[in-house]
């Protein structure tokens, strides 16, 4: 089957399809474990999103109702071009409500509504080493996962609690998945950490650049690395969403003028407006 | 008041349409053809298909112009379009012992058979700007040699290898086919066959700072431009259904072989070695900065120090490619202000924190 | 002369086919103990089933090494295999990417497989097992990713001692071989992250 642009179904050729789809199964046997893949150049630039458009067109089909976001958000200008390159490659169906989605593919956010069984969430992942900052060779830090000597990330944290009084890592914060592979989320803020943890959604993850596709099938084991004295915490808000009233999403700060004016309201503009519709109805 | 940033399609389209027409220029001057492009800036499009890994001028061409001449964003264009493109096999290894020579020049010989070749070559250009060539016009004539090249020029380092001076070239029969870094992730240590890849598929800059740097004391090489040779070479492909290589056609390549000293070891007598630069069209700057940066990447083989960035082979294949280098330098214009705003509510947080401190001292 | 003339066709919609055959993999694979249905089963060669054949057919290219026990290695099967996966074939399940078994009993012990090492566990043979019922067997209680509490699986047909070895799989984990039980048109699977623990 191809689309009137001339290329086949999702872009990909099936040979390529075949070598991703087999990296996935790994991924999904491995959790949390790193598989190397022979990412192709995709045209869109890396850094971009091309691991999470790959797997996405790896997996994507005609039955599927495809959302992206980035930042929480559908109508970001790159969410955008994705999905128009979904629709025009592989002609499917669209859509911004999280619950009508299939398959969801992100950058930098998990949805705040809860996601369900048969849903799968891609991330876009732009260094998808969790070790990268400590140690930058490959050779390195691959024998580190084999003997899961994650000691020098307990370090690097424990360091961050001495000097500031906690960790500083507000992103892309380090989890343990099935008590075996350190694991980088990708750059999602720690307030979306625990929504990992025993998913259940399956979530993929997919570097282009670095060449690495990765997965935490439904119901795993996703802890975010902490200490006894100093357990893992989320941010939190001392206001809610100026728009929807919510008190448990992750808001976004918006400058409304250059005298200090902030305004906070939800990232995530599917879970924001539903609030606000259901809001309306209610009042009607 | 707060409005949420929609239309993001339209303004995508938008952008493109004002990007098409920056690109045209002003509509009263005549529109470059994509032949004009491929015959004049032959040098730009030579750089174009070896970083592409595509030997296609028309495509590097077509790319050069759609880039505005942006030459890593045409390598890009070149390079999305290469992976759609179906994988028939692989050609024979080419033999630049046959070359048709335009060029050929060493600077380890006076003179060798075969002689010096000077070809075309900026090298004794005194570098003024031409305003001649402002004005247009056709150059006058090129001089014709009062007698042909020789057919047939020994490699100057085929030439020291019958003496044993300089390491022969690996064999590689038993090495199997080479891998195909296009379709598999770089694995370290890489193979010289990856290696090589990575390098001419490698931005020219980056390399010529490498290899700059080894000449500058980080990793000297003591090399020796063996040889540097430019000219057309067949390509021949060996359909399994006929059991004999066919030639396909003939490409322009320039090649460097540096000779490099090397002290030896308790198991290997003192000889030359060999640095190799590969690259497609008239690429000498390419063809000699890969060679002294694949000799550099063999220091761990040859058992010398490995101390310097030009030594370090995973630093400098991992960041050699300008393609994922640009996108991903270039990926920091994307939207984080997710990540931003956890770091905003962090520094707030520690400020107050040091703050209450102070005040309290 | 191949008998071409005795060629079965391949996947009916090569890309459509594949990518649903693929899901229902993922699927069974991300649940373990999950009984999938294989959508638009292909025809097979003796002795496939539909569903081994949809797998294989969906999995397998230039690219993959596949290893054939003495039950599934037929020259129909071979025919296909070459015809339209064009994988390379090997005696050596320690090669293998895929291992075709179409006699549980009779097969080498798991650890003959490609285990993966240490670094790269990925680089491990997937092995595609047919066999007579995917329910009516002894029941395993399942858990590990992918179940929510406990999962049950109760494969027909194992040979004594399986489960032992399934167990043995698991302990070497990251290393290990990952299983697909096919039937008829149905699969279910065994990742190397499951435990049996009952």
């Amino acid at each position: 089957m191809t689309t009137a642009s001339g290329y086949n179904f999702a872009y990909l050729d099936e040979q390529t399809k075949r070598m991703i789809r087999r990296a996935i199964l790994k991924a999904v046997a491995i959790p949390g474990y790193q598989v190397p893949f022979g990412s192709r150049e995709m045209p869109l630039p890396y850094g971009w999103g091309t691991g999470g458009i790959q797997v996405t067109a790896a997996v994507i089909g005609p039955d599927d109702r495809l959302k992206v976001i980035d930042q929480g958000a559908d109508d970001t200008t790159n969410a955008v071009s994705i999905r128009r390159f979904f629709a025009r490659t592989a002609g499917v169906a669209t859509t911004e409500r999280t619950t009508a989605a299939t398959v969801i593919q992100t950058r930098h956010r998990i949805p705040e509504t809860p996601l369900t069984e048969g849903q799968i969430l891609v991330y876009q992942v732009p260094i998808p080493e969790p070790l990268r900052w400590l140690e930058p060779r490959e050779t390195e830090t691959r024998r580190m996962h084999a003997l899961a000597d994650y000691g020098a990330m307990h370090v690097k944290l424990y360091e961050d609690i001495a000097r500031y009084g906690r960790i500083a890592t507000t992103y892309d914060y380090p989890v343990l998945v099935n008590d075996r592979y350190l694991m980088r989320p990708s750059p999602i803020p720690k307030f979306d950490n625990p929504k990992m943890d025993m998913s259940p959604a399956l979530q993929l993850f997919g570097a282009g650049r670095e060449k690495r596709i990765y997965a935490v099938p439904p119901y795993t084991k996703v802890r975010s690395l902490d200490f006894k004295d100093h357990p893992f915490a989320v941010q939190s808000w001392d206001r809610p969403c100026e728009l929807c009233g919510a008190t448990d999403s992750f808001l976004d700060e918006v400058v409304t003028d250059d005298r200090g004016g902030r305004m906070f309201v939800c990232s995530d503009t599917d879970h924001c407006g539903t609030r606000r519709d259901a809001a309306q109805e209610a009042a009607e | 008041m707060y409005v949420a940033v929609k239309g993001g399609e339209t303004a995508i389209d938008n952008a493109h349409r004002l990007m098409a027409e920056a690109r045209r220029g002003d509509p009263a001057v005549p529109e470059l053809t994509v032949e004009q492009i491929a015959n004049q800036l032959g040098l730009a499009v030579d750089r174009v298909m070896t970083e592409g890994s595509v030997y296609d001028r028309e495509l590097a061409a077509l790319a050069i112009k759609q880039a505005q001449g942006d030459l890593i964003e045409a390598v890009f264009l070149l390079r999305a379009y290469r992976t759609t493109l179906p994988r028939f096999g692989g050609s024979e290894p080419i033999d630049t012992g046959d070359m048709a020579i335009r060029r050929r020049i060493s600077a380890a010989f006076k003179d060798l058979p075969g002689g010096q070749v000077l070809g075309p070559t900026y090298d004794y250009t005194h570098r003024l700007l031409d305003f001649a060539l402002a004005a247009g016009g056709d150059p006058p004539p090129a001089a014709l040699a009062e007698r042909p090249v020789d057919a047939h020029m020994p490699r100057v380092a085929d030439v020291l290898s019958q003496e044993g001076l300089i390491e022969r070239d690996r064999p590689g029969e038993d090495e199997g086919p080479p891998c195909d870094l296009t379709r598999q992730p770089l694995e370290f240590p890489a193979g010289r066959d990856l290696r090589l890849q990575a390098l001419a598929r490698g931005d020219e800059g980056f390399l010529l700072s490498l290899a700059y740097s080894s000449q500058r004391g980080y990793g000297n090489t003591h090399p020796f431009a063996g040889e540097i040779r430019m000219g057309e070479v067949a390509i021949e492909f060996l359909p399994e259904e006929l059991g004999f290589p066919i030639e396909i056609g003939t490409i322009t390549v320039t090649e460097c072989q540096m000779i490099n000293q090397f002290k030896g070891t308790k198991d290997i007598p003192p000889q030359f070695t060999r640095g190799y630069g590969l690259a497609f069209g008239h690429a000498e700057r390419k063809a000699m900065a890969m060679a002294l940066v694949d000799r550099s990447l063999r220091a761990g083989e040859l058992g010398e120090d490995v101390a310097n960035p030009v030594q370090d082979e995973e630093f400098v294949l991992a960041h050699a490619d300008n393609v994922e280098a640009s996108g991903f330098v270039q990926h920091l214009k994307l939207p984080h202000y997710v990540d931003f705003q956890s770091e905003l509510e962090l520094i707030r947080r520690l400020r107050a924190a040091a703050i209450r401190r102070e005040a309290a001292e | 002369m191949a008998r071409t003339d005795m060629l079965l066709p391949g996947l009916a919609d090569p890309v459509l086919d594949a990518q649903q055959i693929f899901r229902a993999v993922l699927d069974a694979m991300a649940r373990p103990g999950t009984i999938v249905d294989l959508p638009s089963p292909p025809a097979s060669p003796e002795p496939l089933d539909p569903a081994t054949t949809a797998i294989v057919l969906a999995l397998n290219d230039q690219e993959t090494v596949v290893w054939l026990d003495d039950a599934a290695d037929s020259e129909a099967v071979r025919q296909h295999l070459r015809f339209h996966c064009g994988s390379p074939l090997t005696a050596d399940p320690a090669q293998a990417h895929f291992a075709i078994v179409g006699d549980i009993r009779a097969m080498p012990p798991l650890a003959s497989f490609n285990l993966g090492g240490d670094e790269y566990p990925d680089r491990s043979t997937t092995l595609i097992l047919q066999v007579p019922d995917l329910t009516g067997g002894t029941t395993w209680t399942l858990g590990g990713p992918g179940i929510r509490d406990r999962a049950t699986l109760a494969v027909a047909g194992l040979p004594d001692g399986f489960r032992d070895q399934v167990i043995e799989n698991h302990l070497g984990f990251p290393r290990g071989v990952d299983l697909i039980f096919t039937c008829g048109a149905r699969a279910t699977a065994l990742p190397r992250s499951t435990r049996v623990e009952g």
